[in-house]
């Protein structure tokens, strides 16, 4: 393990950018994503328009690894159709989980594909992946009234 | 020169961890297993496995003696009335569960009080949860002070003569505070309560007498004490025992089966169902001797000056934030920190890239970590086969973590 391939300098400004990190007051969807095991709790809260994720933004607390991830996340939606966004979920978690690995492959993940050495830390993972699923469950879910 | 312990440790002396030599301080988690284990299992295995109790041959008989000598050893170890007094278990869990579903079951009843401490490994706190909920029992909690530590306002604020169990921990597994057992025992016998005491995280560190304790009940786990995974114990009083239910029925506790009864065996062989877990019993003994060799004076002196190294490294660092008693009288070698601006997690894959093991999380105590306010802490644990060097390796790597967040620069 090398931690330069790991903590790069992407992956620390996003962890402690605020950039995405506000709470969306006229968001549709607001969803809880939770690593029990590690204690990273996000809220994530999208502002989806005719199918497409006009705006969306995050709150909580974690790893640098989780916090990194949903702020990748969100940069990567931003604009896309709920359609895309799953697209690039499940992308990713095929990135995390190593069934995708060829760089042009992973090309539509942009800044997001930076967590790819995460696939060697077993027991961060999740830390990568669980903003991503909170997305994919997100956008399973009706919206708000 | 004080002798390096970890020489007995194959995995110390052998391992790496990323290409650099293992700096293992999880020992709260479990320890590393001395060759002497290591090699009384393997002997076992290779001169003595038969099932014991059953055969009427030697190798039989031999696999009886080698389980049974394990028994005495448990019980003349922890001052025992008597091997009766101990039972085999697969650890603390599954001991402490047994107590709370094969004796707390039936003698709590509604209205009646279960008390337990705020830093409860869950363990220790789920299955009176389920007995509080099961008979219409409050389940209530000591409070910790900034400390750790239960003060005896506490202690009389909360024990009263509703109370039937107090379940604590001999030392807490996050903050490594030593418990005041004397005096939780002495208010439970004014009011009745029966004391049921977790002895995972005492029992590698100091001389537990548990008569002298005078307490109900005992749980720890070999895996904790250098013996191997999948065998513990639990200590009960004969006059409780005597009364209990089995929890697996079957082979090797009955006297007498017939079509429609069963009559049982006695403490402790009523409650040992089925084939047991005689290489772990094997290892234990082995890990006992092991101990007793080195004797607890020694392993205190040792992890003591650990400790107090640890913990003035830890404090020479303005981002360490440290939780409990800082100094090690009443605590043992556990340190429960954080680094400010770094969550946990961060914080021991970095470490682990320096070959350093710590842990990081909830440590299994949700409650306690709500009450320090804290989602997750840093655990470092010690054992006396640590050395400075290793403190030495574990203090530079965690003064390197903020660099690595850019919270601060190269
Ligand atoms: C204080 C305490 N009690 C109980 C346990 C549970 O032990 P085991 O998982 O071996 O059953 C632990 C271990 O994590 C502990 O530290
Ligand atoms: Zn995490």
């Amino acid at each position: 393990m090398n931690l330069n391939e790991i903590y790069t300098e992407i992956i620390a400004e996003h962890s402690t950018s605020s950039r995405n990190r506000h709470p969306l007051e006229e968001a549709s969807i607001k969803l809880e994503g939770k690593n029990p095991s590690c204690g990273d709790e996000i809220v994530l809260e999208l502002l989806i328009k005719e199918e497409r994720i006009e705006d969306a933004a995050f709150t909580g607390s974690g790893c640098a690894i989780s916090q990194a991830s949903t702020s990748m996340m969100i940069d990567l939606i931003k604009g896309k159709t709920v359609m895309e966004a799953r697209q690039l979920a499940e992308l990713f978690s095929a990135m995390i989980h190593k069934r995708v690995s060829d760089e042009s492959q992973l090309a539509p993940l942009e800044e997001a594909a930076a967590l790819q050495n995460i696939s060697n830390l077993p027991a961060r993972v999740k830390c990568a992946v669980m903003p991503w699923r909170t997305l994919e469950a997100a956008t399973e879910k009706q919206p708000l009234e | 020169m004080q002798r390096n312990y970890a020489e007995d440790f194959p995995i110390l002396k052998n391992s790496t961890s990323n290409g650099k030599r293992l700096v293992y301080l999880d020992n709260a988690a479990t320890t590393q297993k001395p060759a002497s284990v290591i090699n009384a299992i393997r002997d076992y295995y290779e001169s003595s496995n038969a099932n014991p109790h059953r055969g009427a041959y030697p190798l039989s008989e031999r696999a009886t003696e080698l389980y049974e000598g394990a028994r005495q050893r448990v019980a003349d170890f922890l001052n025992a009335a008597g091997p009766d007094e101990i039972l085999f278990t697969k650890g603390t869990t599954e001991a402490l569960n047994f107590v709370a579903s094969s004796f707390a079951m039936d003698i709590v009843n509604e209205g009646d009080e279960i008390l337990i401490s705020i830093a409860e490994h869950h363990s220790n706190l789920i299955p009176w949860q389920m007995v509080a909920k099961a008979k219409g029992a409050s389940l209530k909690y000591l409070y910790t002070d900034a400390k750790g530590e239960l003060t005896e306002e506490e202690l009389d604020a909360k024990i009263s003569p509703r109370t039937k169990i107090i379940a604590v921990a001999h030392v807490s597994n996050v903050l490594g505070i030593v418990n005041p057992i004397e005096k939780i025992v002495g208010r439970a016998r004014q009011v009745g309560a029966a004391v049921v005491l977790d002895i995972a995280q005492s029992l590698p560190h100091m001389k537990v007498d548990l008569q002298a304790l005078d307490v109900d009940f005992a749980a720890f786990s070999g895996h904790k004490l250098y013996a191997p995974m999948g065998i513990g114990v639990l200590y009960g009083k004969r006059q409780h025992l005597s009364k209990m239910r089995p929890m697996l029925y079957g082979g090797g506790m009955v006297e007498d089966v017939s079509q429609q009864e069963a009559v049982f065996l006695e403490a402790p062989y009523t409650f040992e169902g089925g084939t047991q877990n005689v290489e772990g019993a094997v290892g234990l003994h082995a890990a006992i001797d092991y101990l007793m060799g080195i004797g607890y004076d020694e392993i205190k002196g040792i992890e003591d000056e650990l400790s107090l190294y640890v913990v003035e490294g830890l404090l020479n660092n303005p981002h360490v934030i440290l939780y409990g008693n800082s100094h090690p009288h009443n605590r043992t070698g556990i340190l429960s920190f954080n680094i400010e601006g770094v969550h946990p997690h961060d914080v021991s894959t970095i470490l682990a890239a320096d070959g350093v093991a710590i842990r990081s999380g909830h440590h299994c105590a949700h409650p306690l970590m709500r009450h320090l306010g804290v989602n997750a802490t840093c655990r470092a644990s010690l054992s006396f086969y640590n050395t400075k060097e290793d403190i030495d390796i574990f203090i530079e790597s965690i003064s390197k973590v903020r660099r690595w967040l850019r919270l601060e620069s190269k």
